[in-house]
């Protein structure tokens, strides 16, 4: 055998713990779930904003201009495309384009019909209505897989992006029929694919899509690119005095989706201090529970010559190997199931960006499991200042009495 | 001729416990000085104030008043005492103790438990006398067991050990054998004797058992908190 001379008290904090496992075990997996809610909690809301962010600046333009209506609508349309389309003339582009604020517009005309092929029993097909001429100039991040953009405005051609070409399974040269107008057009671009609503969307020159939909001279939306030291707020205002038009701001959007999902976030902000609150309680009661049993024991720790100080610290490490396990099996939960997390997520919300939606990375971790540690230290207190404050010969008469 | 140093001095200690408004001395002015090497036995009938004479001269309990001399350290006078820091630093500095119920840590292997104190405290090169103190009480092949897995006999021995890896300059054992049967007793009146006679360990044993108690060469009896008998047996 072994001739170990030394035995840390964190040895014997640690066996401390496994002498009731089941106890123990519980209370880490109270602590784990508690953890698992704060970080998933926590990535999501990072997360969120990421994506948001992300979609807003592949849009490629700061401001959208549609006709008057809801401004939650006016929002999802802007990064989702929507499906209660309202309409304005396309002259409103004349009167954009003439103030000096602006660098480029792009105009866009968006059209959706019923597909009955599409999925199971049939869904939506988004069409978008662009401008070869000034889209491209404003999306440059957007890259083909195959193909090009349209060979001219009223081209019957189609550009399909990344996830629209494989749920289709078309390539470049196949031809497309639009469901409902029998019309055939061919596929002459498939794009890479970008992360954002553009890898659903299925592009068409907006000449043809306003003659193929009867829309001729409609717009659904307008894409503003101001220049670079333009006052956006200043901005806005004068967009607002444009007649039967919204405009809708990058910084409104954001506030619009964010004041959207805060309520969601509160709630479950709300649940996961509850969590952690139970946690805790659950902590203290293990860890006072553990100290009333071994009353004797610590008297006899005394006897032997440990200060008080000494029984507070091992009480204390207890406590605080119960967190840290706790913080480090809930953080690895919540990494394990942030998928499963940011689906059942998708499902709640009114709108979800296209990235991922939970954001955990080591920092995010570190910061947690340090938080629940520190919690369960503040929590191990009062067990270990009774453990530390008990008398030896009292301590060793205890269940005798 | 050599002079031994005392290492315990009482003087006319009493310990007063209240039991509602009636006040029992469970120890009543009693005196006694105990030297080093000595092997002294305290028996009585329950109740007679062993075991709190025992705690009191251990540091582990105060007296009401009177004045013990520990180690040459006043630790009580008249009802001013040390703080429990102090008293603390006096017994892992002088003391050993066993007590009738063992007070292992079943998590810990026999080793583990005997190494406890050296977690808190370690004098200067007691680390090295463990195994030999294991072998000694016969306990070598057990360093690994768990202490479920020990019969009476060796849990006490385990606890015999732990309380001697400090090398302490005094054992006390509080009814070390209340709960083995006669066998194990005399193995453990064997271990403490030869702690005593070979390695000069002073060892004050309470115990109502009085093969045990013959153990000793001096026997204190106690009754009412009183010393009312005491006996000094010849060397062997």
């Amino acid at each position: 055998m072994k001739n170990r001379q030394r035995l840390s008290l964190f040895q014997i904090a640690w066996k401390n713990l496994a002498r009731k496992k089941t106890r123990s075990f519980l209370t880490v997996v109270g602590i784990a779930l508690a953890t698992w809610v704060l970080i998933s909690l926590f990535g999501f809301n990072s997360g969120y904003k990421n994506s948001l962010d992300r979609d807003i600046d592949n849009l490629g333009f700061q401001m959208l201009v549609v006709a008057k209506g809801c401004p939650y609508e006016a929002a999802t349309l802007m990064l989702k495309g929507g499906t209660g389309l309202k309409y304005m003339n396309e002259d409103v582009v004349k009167l954009i384009t003439r103030e000096p604020e602006v660098d480029s517009v792009t105009p866009m005309l968006m059209q959706v019909v019923f597909d009955p092929n599409k999925g199971q029993s049939g869904g939506l097909t988004a069409f978008l209505g662009i401008d070869p001429a000034t889209f491209p100039r404003l999306k440059p991040g957007l890259s083909f897989k195959q193909g090009s953009w349209f060979t001219n405005p009223e081209a019957r051609e189609v550009v399909m992006g990344y996830e629209a070409a494989e749920l289709e399974q078309r390539e470049v040269g196949d031809v497309y029929l639009i469901p409902e107008k029998e019309v055939e057009l061919k596929v002459v671009g498939i794009l890479n694919r970008s992360g954002t609503q553009d890898d659903g969307t299925i592009f068409l020159p907006l000449q043809t899509l306003q003659k193929i939909f009867g829309q001729e001279g409609q717009l659904t939306s307008v894409g503003i690119k101001v220049n670079k030291e333009t006052n956006l707020p200043l901005f806005e205002e004068k967009m607002f005095k444009l007649p039967d038009v919204q405009v809708v701001s990058l910084t409104q959007v954001k506030t619009t989706i964010m004041t959207l999902v805060s309520t969601a976030r509160i709630l479950v902000l709300s649940i996961a201090l509850i969590a952690i609150l139970i946690s805790i309680m659950g902590v203290i009661n293990t860890v006072l529970m553990s100290v009333m049993e071994r009353q004797k024991e610590i008297g006899i720790l005394k006897a032997m010559g440990a200060l008080a100080s000494d029984v507070f610290k091992l009480v204390w490490l207890e406590t605080s190997l119960l967190c840290l396990l706790g913080g480090m099996v809930g953080a690895g939960l919540a990494v394990l199931t942030s998928r499963l997390t940011e689906y059942l997520i998708r499902q709640l919300l009114p709108f979800s960006p296209s990235g991922g939606l939970i954001s955990i990375d080591a920092r995010l971790i570190l910061i947690s499991i340090t938080a629940v540690v520190l919690l369960g230290l503040l929590s191990g207190i009062y067990p270990a200042f009774r453990a530390a404050r008990m008398r030896p010969l009292e301590a060793i008469r205890s269940e005798e009495e | 001729m050599t002079t031994t140093a005392t290492i315990i001095e009482a003087f006319g200690i009493k310990k007063i416990y209240k039991r509602g408004a009636e006040r029992v001395a469970a120890i009543d002015g009693l005196s006694l000085k105990l030297k080093e090497g000595e092997f002294l036995s305290i028996i009585g009938p329950s109740g007679s104030g062993k075991t709190t004479l025992l705690n009191i001269l251990g540091c582990l309990d105060n007296p009401t008043s009177g004045k013990l001399v520990v180690g040459g350290i006043t630790v009580h006078d008249n009802g001013r005492g040390l703080s429990e820091s102090q008293l603390t630093r006096i017994r892992r500095q002088l003391f050993g103790y066993i007590f009738q119920n063992f007070y292992l840590i079943p998590t810990l292997t026999v080793l583990e438990n005997v190494l406890v104190p050296f977690t808190f405290f370690k004098k200067r090169g007691a680390e090295k006398d463990v195994m030999a103190i294991l072998k000694n009480l016969g306990l070598d092949k057990r360093a690994g067991h768990l202490p479920r897995e020990l019969s009476g006999g060796e849990m006490q021995r385990v606890a015999i050990a732990r309380a001697l890896v400090n090398h302490p300059s005094v054992l006390l054992a509080d009814e070390p054998t209340g709960n083995l049967d006669s066998e194990r007793s005399r193995e453990i009146g064997q271990v403490l004797r030869q702690l005593n006679e070979k390695e000069g360990l002073t060892i004050v044993l309470v115990t109502h058992n009085p093969e045990l108690a013959l153990s000793a060469r001096r026997i204190m009896t106690l009754k009412d908190g009183k010393i009312v008998e005491e006996q000094v047996q010849p060397k062997l």
